[in-house]
């Protein structure tokens, strides 16, 4: 791209034609806005700093066991994460295998499938599930969501019963509120992001390899398995990573149809609980020890979606260093 | 132009390849219909209950009463977001001058640009929980404390897609003002600026319409109220998103009605502000 080298330009010529008096009001303007620019930085040392420091009293108060401990009552002051931690991979891995094909899929259709007036379309309606709060997401999902698919959730653990591993993960009943169906909500909500990072990386996929596909008599399937796929793994990966960081990190939906329970089971179709949904859900009438725990929960997610989002950005970065 | 290929091409071939077509014709109905499902519901359950008394009159005192009420709640939003935007658009275009106009490929500009996408991916329930320990512990809970949550995760949105906006201004320009004697400050002022406003608004605008219906950040940071609070300053507020998430949670169908007014009002302010972030957005990229 030429506008990269846009950027590093602008700065000589104004120091070259007057170096005295524009110095003044020039490095005024400079410094305000690098001072904006380490706004960034200070936030996330400011959360790193300040959720630690008000967590604090749960650490003495549990020890270690705040991460390796499974029970989470706080009428008895015990306060183990790793129900929550739990819920939150299951629901997110749940909500990334049901949303990352439907995106690889969108992205195929928008960039090498759809006619071009519907591939406009298509995008705007990726847009619009992306611009629905997920408050209203959670609204759906509980309320009309959850009941109706209660049904199919039982219908599915009788037809599975008699398999060995299918009627654990599967088991009924359901009351609608569980595990699969904050996947499903949050897949709806992850499908945007997943989606316009992948289209971005087929869209850098050379035409001219491409056409060679093609002109090797390819049908349109294998040109994207010879030519597209290969080019574009790692930005799949880092797409799929930025969709668990996204759907690791969502609340509200989460918190409505989740069903609120901190246990760690197998039963998918059962009620369990992700680390913000908890949060939400408690912190309005948390006081002391549990509301330094609920803090604590937060920092620690807040490091979990640092190393999910590090890792995608990097695998991104080094994709571009590539180009 | 695929016709003339497939008579060469073998049975099983051409049925793979028939196969993957439609599947990614699947894929995009599997997103579209969930999508057209919420849409008709909210349209449905409160297209009944949204009219001009809905979005003016108080919150009923007892969420088991029936009748209309969210106007605090349009208020607090309103306010909410508009302090949050006049918070985060200014400092991150800022930030975006920065890392486009001064800081360049440099080595802080890269630093700065990489912490912004991760703080991006920062979950917004923490974002609540940063602005309850350092702001709500001390002040209380305001509209103020709800807005600096929201502001914390427009920023890194805003800086992005200025910083888009900024690189399309061609280097001719700043190079034409440069020529004319200019400093850099004013070159960036008077025409980079300028030429890049459209790129900038739009993004700005998606940034306000996320910030529109987040939930999280607001749970811990404004607390409730049941009257119009026109203070951001002074007293709780309340959010069309956080009566939404309250309300749906109530066993009676009153709430539950307006939860799903809440809603229907909340999307149709959001999809709005993303409307017209796509007409700015086109006009920009028609010049």
């Amino acid at each position: 791209m030429t506008t990269n080298t846009a950027s590093a330009d602008p700065t000589r010529p104004g120091a070259v034609t007057s170096p005295g008096r524009a110095g003044l009001s020039d490095r005024v303007f400079r410094g305000l806005s690098l001072g904006c620019g380490l706004l960034v930085l200070v936030i996330l040392a400011l959360i790193a700093w300040s959720t630690v420091r008000e967590a604090w009293p749960a650490f003495p108060h549990e020890g270690l066991r705040f991460f390796t401990s499974t029970r989470w009552a706080p009428s008895a002051e015990v306060f183990g994460s790793l129900p929550f931690v739990y819920g939150t991979v299951v629901t997110a891995v749940v909500a990334l295998v049901l949303a990352a094909p439907v995106s690889v899929g969108i992205a195929l259709f928008l960039s090498d499938v759809a006619p071009r007036r519907l591939s406009r379309a298509v995008g705007s309606l990726v847009d619009l599930l992306a611009a629905v709060p997920s408050v209203v997401y959670g609204l759906w999902g509980v309320i009309v969501l959850a009941p109706w698919i209660s049904r199919i959730y039982d219908t599915v653990s009788d037809v599975t019963s008699p398999v060995p591993v299918l009627s654990n993960l599967l088991a009924g009943p359901s009351t609608g509120r569980s595990l699969f169906t904050g996947g499903i909500i949050l897949a709806l909500m992850v499908i945007p992001i997943v989606t316009s990072v992948t289209t971005e990386v087929f869209d850098t996929v050379p035409t001219m390899a491409k056409e060679a596909a093609y002109a090797l008599g390819a049908t349109r399937w294998e040109m994207i398995r010879a030519a597209v796929f290969p080019h574009s793994r790692a930005g799949i990966v880092a797409a799929v990573l930025l969709g668990l960081g996204r759907a690791m990190g969502e609340t509200i939906a989460a918190a409505l149809v989740i069903g609120s329970s901190p246990q760690i089971s197998a039963r998918l179709f059962g009620s369990g609980d992700s680390m913000a949904a908890v949060i939400a859900n408690e912190f309005g009438e948390a006081g002391g020890i549990h509301r330094a725990a609920l803090i604590a929960l937060g920092a620690e997610l807040f490091a979990l979606s640092i190393v999910v989002n590090v890792a995608a950005r990097m695998i991104v970065r080094r994709r571009a260093g590539e180009r | 132009m695929s016709s003339l290929v497939l008579g060469t091409v073998s049975r099983g071939r051409r049925l793979r390849n028939r196969a993957a077509t439609v599947s990614i014709w699947m894929s995009v109905l599997v997103a579209a219909v969930p999508l057209a499902f919420v849409v008709v519901y909210l349209v449905k359950r409160g297209g009944g209950i949204v009219d001009w008394d809905f979005l003016t009159r108080e919150i009923p005192i007892s969420s088991r009463l029936p009748g209309p009420g969210m106007g605090p709640a349009v208020l607090g939003t309103l306010l909410i977001t508009g302090a949050a935007t006049a918070m985060a658009v200014p400092m991150g275009v800022l930030a975006a001058i920065y890392l486009n106009e001064y800081g360049g490929r440099g080595r802080l500009a890269g630093a700065i640009r990489f912490l912004s996408e991760v703080m991006a991916g920062v979950p917004s329930i923490v974002m609540g929980l940063f602005v309850y320990t350092v702001w709500v512990l001390r002040y209380g809970q305001t509209g103020v404390a709800g807005a600096l949550a929201l502001a914390c995760l427009m920023l890194p949105i805003v800086i992005r897609s200025a910083e888009t906006a900024l690189q399309l201004v061609p280097t001719a320009l700043r190079e034409a003002s440069a020529a004319l004697g200019a400093r850099t400050s004013r070159t960036i002022l008077t025409v980079v600026l300028p030429a890049a406003l459209s790129g900038i608004v739009s993004g700005a605008l998606l940034a306000v319409a996320r910030a529109a219906g987040e939930t999280a950040p607001l749970l811990f940071t404004i607390g409730t109220v049941n009257a119009a609070n026109p203070s951001l300053l002074e007293g709780t507020n309340t959010a069309l998103s956080t009566q939404i998430f309250v309300n749906a949670r109530q066993p009676f169908d009153a709430a539950v009605d307006r939860a799903w007014g809440a809603a229907l009002t909340l999307i149709v302010l959001v999809f709005v502000l993303t409307a017209i972030a796509r007409v700015v957005a086109r006009r920009f990229t028609a010049r």
